[in-house]
């Protein structure tokens, strides 16, 4: 086949873009070398509309061992100790065919972080999904928690944690990020980065096959009305096979076989052999005759991009391939010495014995496109004003019962009741806290983690919702009693090309920069997913943070169930009663303008720090950040999951009742104390400038709110708990 | 008291149940499937996880490994064999306890602790127990037990039910039936109760950080009946 623009086009690059490839290789490239480039020339391998904007993340403290530009961040937990982990999209796929795009992309966040020599010891997810009444959503939704469920669990690795929400932004578009936590020994880590010429290359995992052709192009595409027909691009997940090869990758890394390895992610061999080259500053040769297929008559073009799953190449020291092979047969594996690394800094690829590709490596990696996108700033929008009149209309009762059961708050039991959550006997905070916790086998500690996003909030004023995500992360990691250490970001946006959706994307990384510095919480991981759209209409800027954090004595981890009667329960940080985008001006009052909650760095980091430090002085019994839905909402999760009752305090404060109660202000926590500690408590808040103030007394059952409203806890119960599971059965 | 967990390809509760063996005294070597021979032991479990990734049946092609020759000939020597998930999977293929496990009746996965009565104390597993209730852990995609009414007859004649999910205070009722097993049936013995397979996971149980510590009890007791 001649390669002509039309072709190039075809493949997803632009005019301009294919001109500079024959520029650049002053010819025109062949079928294969046009896979290549356009496999690492897309959206998601190149970064060519983000790469401007995330250079300016902070990605260095120092607790970072390693920050973007690995296959996963590591950060030092001490005593030698070292985490990996990172947060991946699997979005487009996930659409098209949910179950194998959910479980895929579980897969392949996992191989990401055992990859770098870490045990997976964590997954966690962030879904969302249209409008309940949608018809596809119900479907979708099953999928994606099957898969998610068929991977994770076959793998033997616990789902701690996750996020689920719904929006009609996403009736065409669903978002699914996955993230994984993997623990190794700070001396033992892999990275990517090649080192040595005639050094073997190698094949191990599952046989190529032709599944994910062009899955990265896909990913980098908007949706139109003929998606269904990209459902060849879909790869199809084997949990046994990555279990297998696992287990088989950790044994050969016990010993010092390796030099480099990298796993075969988006765009398959294509990526993994010119990143490992590239960051060695080095040559590979393979032979596509030696790469094991799955099927008869494969073309080096299909080799080259399929995106089949389980599979790792990895550069061996000299004559440690019988100590290799040995392992991979073992575990049932396929092995091929595939190709060499060479002092000729081109990627050579061999066909019959006939040379099919020859492309310098820095044209695909350096020179790759970097564009400076047009975009729009977004104004802060005005704020609302909600009359009295309007407001005393509600009754407190009937509001809850609504915010309760809303699907965006409720209980999502039905979700993670299908994902083994227990397995390695170290889950010490099962889903449905603030932070899923896993102790680090074998020791006191524990590592917290937490996965968050407010689209509405981004979506409302990009700037300030970059801000709150990342605060909210780091009040899930202290509520429960977490050192907060860096964090993972998965970025979900609309289209680059359109000025609103890349300035979304701007002002959120600029947001999360902010707040990230701010709170010294670096960014050491993460991944984009722009043209999350269809047709012309993008999804809601849905940038999603996972943070990590440790507990250095998990004995003092800290939940949210209520512990005690006669307890006392105080708010930290102040209440204004901003209504405007919270859960009841949303979807009660059906008002969906207005401004975020205002995002005050200086307080998050100052009512973080000051609960810590009352955490670590053993006065809080438990804990609770009051997030979307505001302080009723955060109670009664509290008074569930505690099977206690709150005689709530009439509030000192004027604000009208329901402000007060569904307001979302930004830095607040409840916490639990002891009756005796109240002094020495607001003491030491009081000395540090932290707004607080008696919320109420912790009674057996019944939550009573003001003289006329009274709840039982099993009332509340049936509110939070039934929603989820109805919808779906 | 010297004990052995067999680990197939896809085992992923291995070492779970090595943790918990060790925690309660056992001296326990991890068993490769591949192998021959097993190590003299006096109790051999078949651990959770999917073996050979549940493809084609739960626990078919596991039950075909090397080491099963030397499992089932231990087995009918009279040695204690503990099958728990998926190994109860493997026990069920192998035909040492009767029945099979089919997918649970909602058709999902399912994760949560669960209440269980013990229904026969006299063997090793369950002997001297100071109590009638466990609670223990689920986690399990094929966990519906069945049988025919012909087996089912002869497993009650034989006293061979081990355990049925129930409430908290023992109740044996169906809202308590977590995937659709034929009578609540969690787990069961072979005929001469040296076998025992069951579904809920004891070694998720033993300590108090974890989701309970009724795992505890079962061990240190099984411990003590084996001495």
């Amino acid at each position: 086949m001649i390669v002509n623009e039309q072709i190039a086009i075809e493949h997803g690059l632009k005019s301009e873009e294919y001109k500079k490839i024959c520029q650049l290789l002053k010819r025109t490239p062949n079928i294969t070398e046009l896979g290549i480039f356009s496999a690492m020339w897309n959206e998601h391998c190149s970064y060519k509309s983000s790469r401007l904007h995330l250079k300016k993340l902070p990605t260095k403290g120092k607790k970072v061992i390693q920050g973007p530009g690995e296959n996963a961040g590591v950060i030092d937990i001490e005593d030698g100790d070292a985490i990996v982990f990172k947060i991946e999209s699997h979005n487009h796929p996930s659409f098209i065919e949910p179950y194998q795009g959910a479980a895929t992309g579980v897969g392949g966040i996992m191989r990401d972080v055992f990859t770098m020599g870490a045990r997976p010891i964590a997954n966690l997810n962030s879904i969302h999904f249209g409008s309940p009444q949608h018809k596809k959503t119900k479907n979708l939704l099953r999928g994606v928690v099957h898969g998610i469920g068929g991977y994770g669990n076959c793998m033997g690795v616990p789902t701690i944690a996750g996020q689920t929400s719904f929006d009609s932004s996403y009736n065409g578009n669903i978002l699914v990020n996955a993230m994984t936590l993997g623990l190794v020994k700070k001396n033992k880590i892999f990275y990517s980065k090649a080192a040595g010429l005639n050094k073997p290359v190698i094949y191990v995992g599952s046989k190529t096959g032709r599944d994910g052709i062009h899955g990265a192009s896909m990913a980098s595409a908007s949706f139109d009305e003929k998606i269904e027909e990209k459902k060849p691009t879909v790869q199809v997940g084997d949990p046994f096979t990555e279990k297998l090869l696992l287990e088989a990758c950790l044994e050969l890394m016990a010993g010092d076989s390796i030099i480099a390895i990298q796993d075969m992610g988006a765009a398959g061999l294509t990526s993994s052999s010119i990143e490992m080259a590239s960051k060695g500053n080095l040559g590979i040769e393979i032979d596509l005759n030696k790469v094991p297929c799955r099927e008869t008559k494969m073309t080096p073009y299909e080799i080259m991009l399929s995106e089949s799953q389980e599979r790792m190449l990895i550069v061996l020291e000299n004559g440690k391939e019988e100590i290799a092979k040995k392992i991979f047969d073992k575990w049932n594996l396929d092995f091929a010495v595939i190709g060499k690394t060479t002092n000729s800094k081109n990627i050579e690829l061999f066909f019959n014995q006939e040379q099919v590709a020859k492309i310098p490596i820095n044209i695909l990696v350096e020179n790759s496109p970097m564009y400076d996108r047009k975009w729009k700033k977004s104004k802060l929008p005005k704020k609302n004003k909600f009359k009295n009149e309007i407001l005393n209309k509600f009754k407190i009762k009937d509001v809850l019962k609504k915010v309760l059961s809303n699907q965006n708050i409720c209980s999502k039991e039905w979700i993670w009741q299908q994902y083994d959550h227990t397995v390695m006997g170290d889950t010490i905070q099962k889903p449905g806290g603030d932070s899923g916790v896993v102790r680090v086998h074998g020791t006191n500690k524990a590592v917290a983690a937490s996965v968050d996003s407010s689209a509405v909030y981004c979506w409302a004023h990009p700037l300030t919702g970059g801000k709150q995500v990342v605060a909210e992360s780091w009040r899930n990691l202290i509520s429960v009693g977490a050192k907060p250490i860096a964090i993972t970001n998965c970025l979900n946006f609309g289209s680059p090309e359109k000025e609103e959706n890349m300035g979304e994307f701007v002002e959120c990384v600029q947001g999360i920069g902010e707040a990230s510095k701010y709170l010294n919480f670096p960014v050491v991981s993460g991944n984009v997913s722009f043209y999350n759209q269809t047709k012309e209409v993008g999804i809601k800027p849905t940038p999603s943070i996972g943070g990590v954090g440790l507990i250095k004595d998990y004995k003092n981890m800290i939940s949210m169930d209520l512990k005690e009667v006669d307890n006392l329960v105080l708010i930290i940080g102040k209440t204004e009663g901003h209504i405007d985008q919270s859960l009841f001006a949303r979807t009660i009052l059906d008002e969906k303008n207005g401004p975020p909650p205002e995002v005050n760095l200086f307080n998050e980091k100052n009512n973080g720090e000051s609960l810590l430090n009352l955490i670590d002085k053993g006065y809080v019994k438990s804990a609770h950040d009051i997030s979307i839905g505001g302080l009723l909402v955060a109670i009664s999760k509290m008074c569930i999951k505690g099977n206690k009752g709150i005689k709530i305090k009439k509030p000192k404060n004027l604000l009208n009742e329901i402000e007060y109660f569904f307001a979302e202000d930004q830095g607040r926590y409840l916490i639990e104390i002891n009756k005796g500690d109240l002094k020495e408590v607001t003491k030491i808040l009081d000395k540090n400038s932290v707004h607080n103030e008696e919320f109420g007394i912790i009674t057996k059952n019944d939550m009573i709110i003001n003289e006329k409203t009274k709840l039982t806890i099993d009332e509340l119960k049936s509110y939070y708990t039934n929603w989820l599971s109805k919808y779906m059965s | 008291m010297k004990s052995s967990v067999i680990t197939f390809p896809g085992s992923n509760c291995d070492r779970d149940m090595d943790v918990a063996l060790k925690k309660f005294g056992f001296t326990n070597k991890m068993v490769w499937h591949d192998d021959n021979e097993l190590p003299k032991s006096d109790l051999v479990v078949l651990p959770g996880g999917f073996s050979y990734g549940d493809y084609l049946r739960c626990g078919s092609m596991a039950s075909k490994s090397k080491i099963m020759q030397s499992v089932i000939n231990f087995a009918k020597s009279g040695g204690l064999v503990m099958g728990i998930c998926n190994g109860f999977q493997i026990l069920v293929e192998t035909g040492l306890v009767p029945g099979v496990l089919l997918r649970n009746k909602y058709l999902e996965f399912i994760c949560k602790n669960v209440f269980v009565k013990l229904d026969n104390k006299e063997n090793t597993y369950f002997k001297n127990l100071n109590k009638d209730v466990l609670e223990f852990h689920i986690a399990h995609n094929e966990g519906n037990y069945f049988c025919t009414k012909d087996q089912l007859k002869e497993i009650k004649d034989n006293n061979q039910i081990a355990i049925y999910y129930c409430n908290n205070e023992g109740k044996v009722e169906d809202q308590y039936n977590p995937n659709g097993s034929i009578k609540n049936i969690a787990g069961i013995f072979n005929k001469e109760k040296n076998v025992l397979g069951m579904m809920p996971h004891p070694e998720r149980m033993i300590d108090q950080s974890l989701s309970g510590e009724d795992g505890s009890i079962f061990f240190k007791n099984l411990i003590n009946n084996i001495k």
